[in-house]
């Protein structure tokens, strides 16, 4: 791999996520890959220490390559292609796919991808593979060894015909040993409901990782394509025992994002937490460390829910707060209480006279 | 001639399914965590014990309590926080704050909502509309076969005269225990079902001591936008095991806002009067010197027209200040083919809930042309004639051995509208059917 090629991929990665990102992508148990469809070759950018277990390559070996170096002559060119009109029309997929480890053995998995676009840009940065093996079925029917070979020396033509050098070297390593594996190969493998989930949990694992650590580079991505000029979901009202809690006044309050709350000790990944559920739609719970404004700290039980009005679409977020260790009141939990709350704004809020 | 017609049920349980599947089902453990012996010996649900009051306290719609944390709030706070924690439980089918809604322009403020959801594209099943009374039938789904997740807390009178509650209170089958559960489908946000006496399996009638349950819910919840409803059978009820429904919406319902004429007071104090400018024809119940006694009064006159087999429906409103009776007729009329097709097609089936003024839609073209006009000819189409509510009130009068006041005068200057005359003449209506004339103006009761 030539120097300039190396320190665009190191770059690619490390100018979008901090440090601790690495570690944390590590530390996910899942085989994936990261790629950036804007270097030249769309080469792989990180790969997963499960990943390379799976694959039998060691890191160097992968980074800076593209993923078609773990296709091989039995891989399905239909898939193959449909992964390419993917990434072309920057969506995602879900497929399952022959690869071939660095031994030449080849194995089925479950190939799902998909797009993570910079919140500023709104455009592709880089794309995540998930990868699933998936375990060995029943044979299908085959049509016989005849057909096989013909399938065989026909993508090792195509292979052939390919570019890169190194490509070739690697599929002709496979290719020696492809005749002996030929006959245990089926035509397609389909993936369970358990290995799509196994997926769809990756694939959500690594996103939540890497738009997480994308904020304290400043240059956020998320899942979604979003319009970077949304508004940043100001406070419309507060309630006395609010301003009672914080110590601020109602003008200070109004008008003012929710993280004016946050300081120095506050967890990011409840934060984060935060802005998922509020970009997923849904409510959440967590606990969260709050400054009040003399800067004192507490604990804040902070339960936030999406409040519709009568069109039907949200309107509102609502964010209902009990400070840690106040006392319940006849026998309703914090967490109940919280959730009257919530009811009572959604009843408020859902129709009113003309 | 049996009348029935075909709709397709609301499905308000996870559990309820066609009858024909159910009743294969039979026999063996459910596993399902019901409230059937199957699954009720060491079930615990949440319970709230209500402070029987012997007065109702005037101008307040709420109870005395001695906490002044005003514990009355309490019920509201337990069911909204219930309500929505099976929100996000996601038990429900859909969610009901996504529909659309809105308030019809027009003087009545009608409400209507677009709810695709809430109608299932099933077959329709036949439902006798002929009979108020029907049997209880244990193969056909009841609130026993209810998830217990579905239930939210258990209500009943608390035993040494004080309001309580109780996380998690052992299910005492001996007590006969009464709930409130969810309705996975749900027209407004909290709609709820109280199921009196649950496991008596009780069918859908009136008796005194569940009517008095359903009103001292309205009390306890305190919230004006909380209401009670009820439906009989040839009423558009569905499920034949007694129950109320209940539900919030913050607007005034267009019933409540009518204008009423008061037809008489009791002797007791209940107030009654009827409605007029609204499209259905309706009886108002109100006052009464004790809670007991406005209880009984509607009570009374529910009984008498279920034993009649006249159809009808109760609204309480006004935490349990007011309450509404309507007798109807359209199951009947759609049974013998009376109604336009152009109301059929609606698909509304005007329950108790239609009639006060919130109709639920299923098409989008009828809730973009709803109207204030087409929800009045809708309406209208329930009501019984003048004629025949007249009869049924002059029956249900004599039936109920209403004892009228002789302070009549003393009441004249309450209530909305009234600006008759005061009547001329006042006197007692025995029990039996001997009854005295009492003369007067449209407002007094004409006996035969």
């Amino acid at each position: 791999m030539e120097p300039p090629q190396l320190g665009l991929i190191e770059q690619s990665f490390n100018s979008r996520y901090s440090n601790w990102a690495r570690e944390a992508l590590d530390e996910l148990p899942d085989n994936f890959t990261i790629t950036d469809p804007c270097i030249s070759g769309h080469p792989i950018v990180f790969a997963s220490r499960g990943f390379l277990k799976m694959s039998g390559y060691s890191r160097d070996q992968v980074v800076g390559r593209n993923g078609r170096m773990f296709q091989g002559p039995n891989t399905c060119r239909r898939s193959v292609m449909e992964i390419r009109e993917a990434i072309r029309e920057e969506r995602g997929v879900e497929i399952s796919l022959l690869n071939y480890r660095k031994d030449g053995t080849p194995f089925w998995m479950l190939f799902r991808m998909t797009p993570v676009f910079g919140k500023d840009e709104g455009r592709v940065i880089h794309f995540v593979a998930v990868q699933v093996p998936i375990l060995r079925r029943r044979q299908r029917r085959r049509n016989g060894e005849g057909l096989c070979g013909e399938i065989l020396s026909n993508s090792c033509r195509r292979e052939v015909c390919s570019s890169s050098s190194v490509e070739l070297a690697g599929v002709s390593a496979a290719d020696s040993d492809c005749r002996v594996t030929a006959l245990e190969i089926e035509e397609k493998c389909e993936a369970s409901d358990t290995e799509k989930q196994l997926a769809a949990t990756a694939i959500r694992n690594v996103l939540s990782v890497l738009t997480h650590y994308s904020e304290s580079t400043g240059r956020l991505v998320c899942e979604k394509r979003v319009d970077p000029h949304l508004p940043d979901i100001p406070i419309v009202y507060a309630s006395d025992a609010f301003l009672r809690m914080t110590g601020y006044a109602r003008n200070e309050v109004l008008g003012q994002n929710c993280r004016f709350l946050t300081g120095v000790d506050t967890d990011p990944s409840a934060l984060h937490q935060i802005k998922q559920s509020i970009q997923a739609q849904q409510a959440c719970s967590v606990r969260i460390l709050h400054y009040r404004k003399d800067k004192s700290s507490f604990w804040n039980l902070l339960h936030i829910s999406p409040v519709r009005n009568a069109t039907g679409k949200i309107a509102y977020f609502v964010g209902v707060q009990i400070e840690e260790g106040s006392v319940d009141r006849h026998g309703l939990s914090p967490e109940m209480r919280q959730l009257s709350v919530v009811g009572s704004i959604k009843v408020a809020v859902r129709i009113s006279s003309p | 001639m049996m009348l029935r017609i075909k709709r397709v049920p609301t499905v308000v349980s996870n559990y309820q399914k066609d009858e024909g599947e159910d009743a294969a089902r039979r026999g063996g453990g459910c596993g399902r965590n019901c409230l059937q012996k199957c699954c009720i010996p060491g079930a615990k649900l949440p319970l709230y014990t209500f402070k029987r009051a012997e007065e109702i306290p005037g101008d307040k719609c709420v109870l005395e309590h001695d906490d002044n944390q005003a514990p009355v709030a309490f019920l509201d706070s337990l069911l909204l926080g219930q309500w929505e924690d099976r929100m996000q439980r996601g038990l429900f089918r859909y969610d009901v704050t996504a529909c659309e809604t809105k308030v019809i322009p027009g003087r009545c403020g009608f409400m209507a909502q677009l709810n695709e959801g809430r109608h299932l594209k099933k077959r329709p099943t036949e439902f006798r509309v002929d009979k108020v009374l029907q049997p209880f039938d244990g193969n056909k789904f009841n609130f026993t076969k209810v998830g217990q997740e579905e239930v939210l807390f258990q209500f009943d009178a608390s035993e040494d005269g004080e309001v309580q509650f109780f996380p998690d209170a052992p299910v005492d089958a001996d007590s006969s225990p009464s709930v409130v559960a969810i309705n996975v489908s749900p027209i407004e946000y909290g709609h709820v079902l109280l199921i009196p006496r649950i496991l008596e399996c009780l069918p859908q009638r009136i008796d005194r001591e569940s009517f008095l349950l359903a009103l001292y819910m309205a009390i306890e919840a305190g919230n004006p936008y909380f209401r009670l409803g009820y439906n009989s059978l040839g009423a558009f009820a569905t499920i034949n095991h007694l129950h109320f429904q209940a539900y919030y919406l913050a607007v005034p319902f267009p019933i409540e806002k009518a204008p009423t004429r008061k037809v008489t007071t009791l002797g007791d104090g209940v107030k009654i009067s009827e409605l007029f400018d609204y499209p259905v024809r309706g009886l108002v119940f109100e006052g009464g010197n004790t809670l007991q006694d406005l209880s009984n009064a509607v009570s009374d006159a529910c009984i008498f027209l279920q034993d009649n087999n006249i159809p009808h429906n109760v609204l309480i409103a006004d935490c349990g200040k007011r309450i509404f009776l309507l007798p109807q007729c359209y199951a009947e009329k759609q049974a013998l083919g009376e109604v336009s097709s152009e109301l059929l097609d609606t698909q509304v089936n005007p329950a108790v809930w239609e009639i006060s003024g919130h109709m639920v839609l299923k098409r989008k073209k009828d809730y973009e042309e709803a109207s204030e006009e087409n929800a009045w000819r809708l309406l209208a189409e329930v009501s019984l004639s003048e004629e025949r509510f007249e009869e049924v009130k002059a029956l249900i009068f004599e039936a109920c051995s209403y004892t009228l006041s002789e302070k009549e005068d003393e009441h004249l200057t309450q209530g909305a509208g009234d600006d008759k005359p005061p009547l001329e003449g006042t006197g007692s209506i025995n029990k039996g059917r001997n009854c005295n004339m009492v003369s007067g103006t449209q407002e007094c009761l004409v006996l035969q």
